[in-house]
């Protein structure tokens, strides 16, 4: 079935199911089952996996469009042959990920605080909303503001404002060369260091402290990151193992990241010093994306998360059919619930999975 | 330009308060000084950039204080009289423009930087603050604010959110949305949210994607974080003439292609090659049909490898002349041309008529020849000065307003350029927004249901509709009465689906 007819046939389903006041769940190919709020309620799933296919790609326009269940090897395969790559660095979490679920979760890699996150790329998306009508918004050029920007809006609202169907996305070169150096450095040294780089124009691409070692990596041309790597110093990681290394930081496969204890994210101004809560961090995104693995109370994790300016939301493990995402304050959990039923008036996409009050 | 009033109405308008009503209620929570409402003192708000349209509000406002405004929306609210938000008027669609039932809400008293934070690379400050004087206010810190609007000596931060305001170096740094750290609004009830946190992204959804380019329809800004950069060590600018228009087109096309993403990548026709050199002189080659400044910024060793490789990529385009900065100096003289680029039509043409129209890259060359082709058939001159690397195209149409009926062929040329430009695949507004200006456009780009999307998500954050309205998007009647088919791409996708 052409990916037209596909729409259409998705688009029926959801008037039907909004006629009927059925729920359903989006499903990608549940690479995320584990991440958002587990209602527990048996719902109608809404399978996009079939939905794929790389729409159109061309290489000097910077610029992709793909049907939402396409995975996203394949997607990156096609990129490189062009020599691009996503430049949010999107985690897996498994072997299907669909670019739909990856832009529905919003989630990026350790290259996001210094090339951009999910919705820095998105141009536009086309998708269906509650009623089951067929929406386009955006485009496929870089600048766009007619309108308001409701496909970026789509990135991490977990699929409860609509289905994504296809997705254009701004793309990078890919860079010529990477480095990454080692520092022996405790989280206070790394926070201040990282502090001190960031303001000069290194190409970093990613920095990240275990509590002893802290890791940067350059990304750029030949020239520009052997320049940096003089300047910041340290021991440079083997090509092979630094490679390891940041994939398997991306997708949680370090160490650290085993265990049973709740894992945290905390968000948070980069320089914030070390916060005072029971676990083990560990630091990514130049400090601005902390790791916690804490039995705490959820609550003394959220208010500390706030107190320091920042949001919280427990990523794996815990309670799920409890808060899971930072809650919000009356009047914008008031406008959440309005916009809601501004895209599904029915409540029928994905109920409960973001927050347990839509 | 008469704004029509059909589609600036307010949803359940109470009948008729009256001008004293209005101002007694503004008068108990606001100086009495900080209300105007006689003509005089009305008439300089009458317009913003788009001068064409002009319309004098019922009051202006000038609060100082979070409070005073939030005093304004509740009044407003309750009695249900429009509210526009004005940063510093320079907006290019008449975003700004007043309502004529309306209070015009000026934020020009909330110019103050809050705080500099040079270990988390941001910066606090009020709406009313001017772009550049962010940069200014960082330097010392070897920082700077990236988002470089060629208004930035005069348009509000603010205002640049409001618009989702790009410039010349967008391309590599990103537009007004990706450094923007989060934002404080009031909605239309007067009450205050965060969007966005001191992290990289807030909680819930992300509205503060959203409340950039919202044209101020969604909320009042009254606190903006914004990202800092560290500044270049090293920029340099190659210029490079061409004979043909298309030939610049596709060197523009290449340079990307060759992997490098440069920190500005402009292109000028002739007309504006030559008003600009007469007005700055800053040594174009006046007989090219085409000039690209191409801006390279890094370290130096960067900048010097990738000069070269931009030089390469530009002689294999067939470029006739390839000149490289010497030093900051020569490179200030190579950008003044562009910068002073609306200036200088401003002396050749009585009156110009600026479009933000964006195209995919590729279809450059044939879209400026089209351009051309249009510009004959409707009998007005049309210069060209572009964000080529964004494909985002500033074509002036000169027309003198003294003359009779050449403001509305100079109108519907202009409509014809953007009508071109969604056939192509692209947008009718890169940077400037909608506004009152391209608002029949909208009509050709979206069609019923995705405008009635728009409009569900404005209701949800202003249930009466009395933030801004009238602008940016369009009522379902409007559009019938523009009698628009609306276009994506070049065709219309499902055919089989209602529509107007
Ligand atoms: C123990 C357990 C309990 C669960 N309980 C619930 C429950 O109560 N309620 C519930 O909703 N789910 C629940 N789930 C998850 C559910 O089974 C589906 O996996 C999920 O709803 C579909 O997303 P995904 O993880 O398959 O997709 P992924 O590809 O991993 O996508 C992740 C997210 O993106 C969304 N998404 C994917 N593609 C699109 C698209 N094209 N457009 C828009 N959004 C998209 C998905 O809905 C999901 O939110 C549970 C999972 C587990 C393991
Ligand atoms: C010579 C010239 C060159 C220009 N060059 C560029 C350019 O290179 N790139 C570009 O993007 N634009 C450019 N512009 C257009 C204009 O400068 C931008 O759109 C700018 O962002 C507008 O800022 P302002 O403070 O003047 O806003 P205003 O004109 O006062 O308002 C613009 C819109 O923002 C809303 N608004 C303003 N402040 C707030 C607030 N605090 N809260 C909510 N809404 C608010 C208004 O209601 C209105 O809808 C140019 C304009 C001129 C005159």
């Amino acid at each position: 079935m052409s990916l037209d007819s596909q729409a259409l046939a998705l688009a029926e389903q959801v008037s039907a199911a909004a006629a009927t006041n059925t729920p359903v769940a989006i499903q990608g190919s549940g690479s995320k089952a584990f991440y958002g709020r587990h209602t527990g309620d048996a719902l109608q799933a809404l399978d996009m996996t079939a939905y794929q296919g790389i729409v159109s790609y061309e290489p000097t326009e910077l610029v992709v469009t793909a049907a939402a269940g396409t995975p996203l090897e394949i997607l990156d395969a096609s990129l490189a042959e062009g020599g691009q790559y996503l430049g949010f660095e999107p985690p897996r979490f498994g072997p299907g990920a669909t670019v739909g679920g990856t832009v529905a979760c919003g989630l990026a890699g350790p290259s996001r605080p210094y090339t951009g996150s999910v919705r820095d790329f998105i141009l536009g998306v086309k998708m269906i909303n509650g009623k089951g009508e067929i929406l386009r918004f955006g485009g496929q050029v870089i600048k766009n503001v007619a309108g308001y920007d409701i496909s970026r809006l789509m990135a991490g609202s977990l699929g409860t404002l609509g289905i994504i169907l296809e997705i254009s996305l701004r793309l990078l070169p890919r860079p010529a060369v990477h480095r990454t150096l080692v520092h022996n450095a405790a989280e206070t040294t790394a926070i201040e260091r990282i502090a001190q780089w960031a303001r000069y124009p290194y190409p970093l691409s990613g920095a990240v402290c275990d509590g002893e070692r802290l890791y940067i990596r350059l990304s750029g041309s030949a020239s520009g990151v052997a320049a940096a790597a003089d300047a910041i110093g340290g021991d440079t990681l083997d090509a092979t193992e630094a490679q390891t290394f940041w994939e398997d930081l991306r997708e949680q496969r370090l160490e650290f990241f085993a265990g049973d204890a709740p894992l945290w994210r905390l968000s948070l101004p980069p320089a914030t010093a070390p916060l005072n809560l029971p676990g083990e961090w560990l630091l990514d995104w130049g400090g601005a994306q902390r790791w916690l693995r804490s039995t705490a109370d959820p609550y003394t994790i959220f208010d500390a998360a706030k107190a320091a300016g920042g949001h919280a939301s427990v990523f794996r493990g815990g309670d799920r059919s409890s808060t899971v995402f930072q809650p919000l304050d009356p009047p914008l959990l008031a406008l959440h619930q309005r916009l809601k039923s501004g895209f599904d008036p029915a409540g029928i996409f994905n109920p409960g999975r973001f927050y347990p009050d839509w | 330009m008469a704004l029509d009033t059909d589609h600036a109405a307010v949803a359940d308008a109470p009948p008729g308060v009256s001008l004293t009503e209005l101002r007694d209620a503004l008068q108990r929570g606001l100086p009495a000084s900080y209300i105007l409402t006689e003509a005089e003192q009305l008439r300089p708000y009458e317009c913003d950039g788009l001068s064409a349209y002009r319309q004098i509000p019922r009051a202006v406002v000038l609060p100082d204080s979070i409070e005073q405004i939030q005093h304004v929306l509740r009044v407003c609210h309750k009695l249900r009289v429009p509210v526009v938000a004005r940063g510093a008027g320079t907006s290019l669609s008449g975003g700004s423009l007043p309502h004529a039932e309306g209070v015009l809400l000026s934020l020009s008293k909330f110019n103050k930087i809050i705080a500099v934070d040079p270990e988390n690379r941001c910066a606090r400050v009020q709406p009313g603050v001017r772009n550049l004087a962010i940069s200014e206010a960082v330097a010392p810190y070897g920082l700077y604010y990236a988002p470089d609007p060629s208004s930035q000596i005069a348009c509000s931060i603010g205002g640049n959110v409001a618009e989702n305001a790009g410039g010349v170096h967008c391309l590599k740094y990103g537009l007004t949305v990706h450094n923007i750290i989060s934002v404080d609004m009031l909605t239309m009830e007067g009450e205050q949210l965060t969007l966005g946190s001191g992290g990289l992204d807030g909680p819930g959804y992300d509205l503060l994607a959203l409340l950039n380019g919202s044209e101020g329809m969604l909320g009042v800004i009254v606190d903006i974080t914004v990202k800092l950069l560290p500044k270049p060590v090293v920029a340099q600018v190659v210029m490079a003439a061409f004979d043909r228009v298309d030939q610049g087109g596709q060197a523009v096309a290449d340079i990307i292609a060759s992997g490098i993403i440069p920190g500005g990548l402009e292109m000028m026709d002739n007309g504006i090659i030559r008003a600009a050199e007469d007005f700055v002189h800053a040594g174009y080659p006046v007989e090219a049909e085409a000039i690209l400044l191409c801006e390279l910024d890094g370290t130096a060793a960067e900048v010097a490898e990738q000069v070269a490789q931009v030089r390469t990529v530009l002689e294999q385009a067939g470029a006739t002349e390839i000149r490289t900065s010497r030093d900051d100096q020569e490179r200030a003289l190579f950008w003044a041309g562009r910068k002073a680029a609306f200036p200088a039509v401003g002396r050749i043409s009585p009156d110009y008529y600026c479009m933000d129209g964006t195209i995919p890259r590729r279809e450059l060359g044939k879209v400026l020849n089209q351009i051309q082709e249009l510009s004959r058939q409707y009998g007005l001159g049309v210069v060209n000065v572009f964000h080529a690397g964004d494909g985002n195209l500033h074509p002036l149409i000169m027309y003198d307003a003294n003359q009779p009926g050449q403001l509305e062929q100079a109108e519907a040329l202009g409509g014809a350029i953007l009508e071109l430009c969604i056939q192509v695949g692209g947008t009718i507004t890169g940077e400037h927004g909608v506004g009152v200006e391209k608002i029949n456009q909208m009509c050709v780009q979206f069609n019923t249901p995705e405008l009635e999307q728009f409009h569900a998500l404005k209701a949800a954050f202003d249930e009466y509709g009395l933030l801004n309205p009238g602008k940016a998007i369009p009522t379902l009647a409007r559009c019938a009465e523009f009698g628009a088919m609306h276009v994506h791409g070049g065709q219309l996708p499902f055919p089989e689906l209602e529509r107007f």
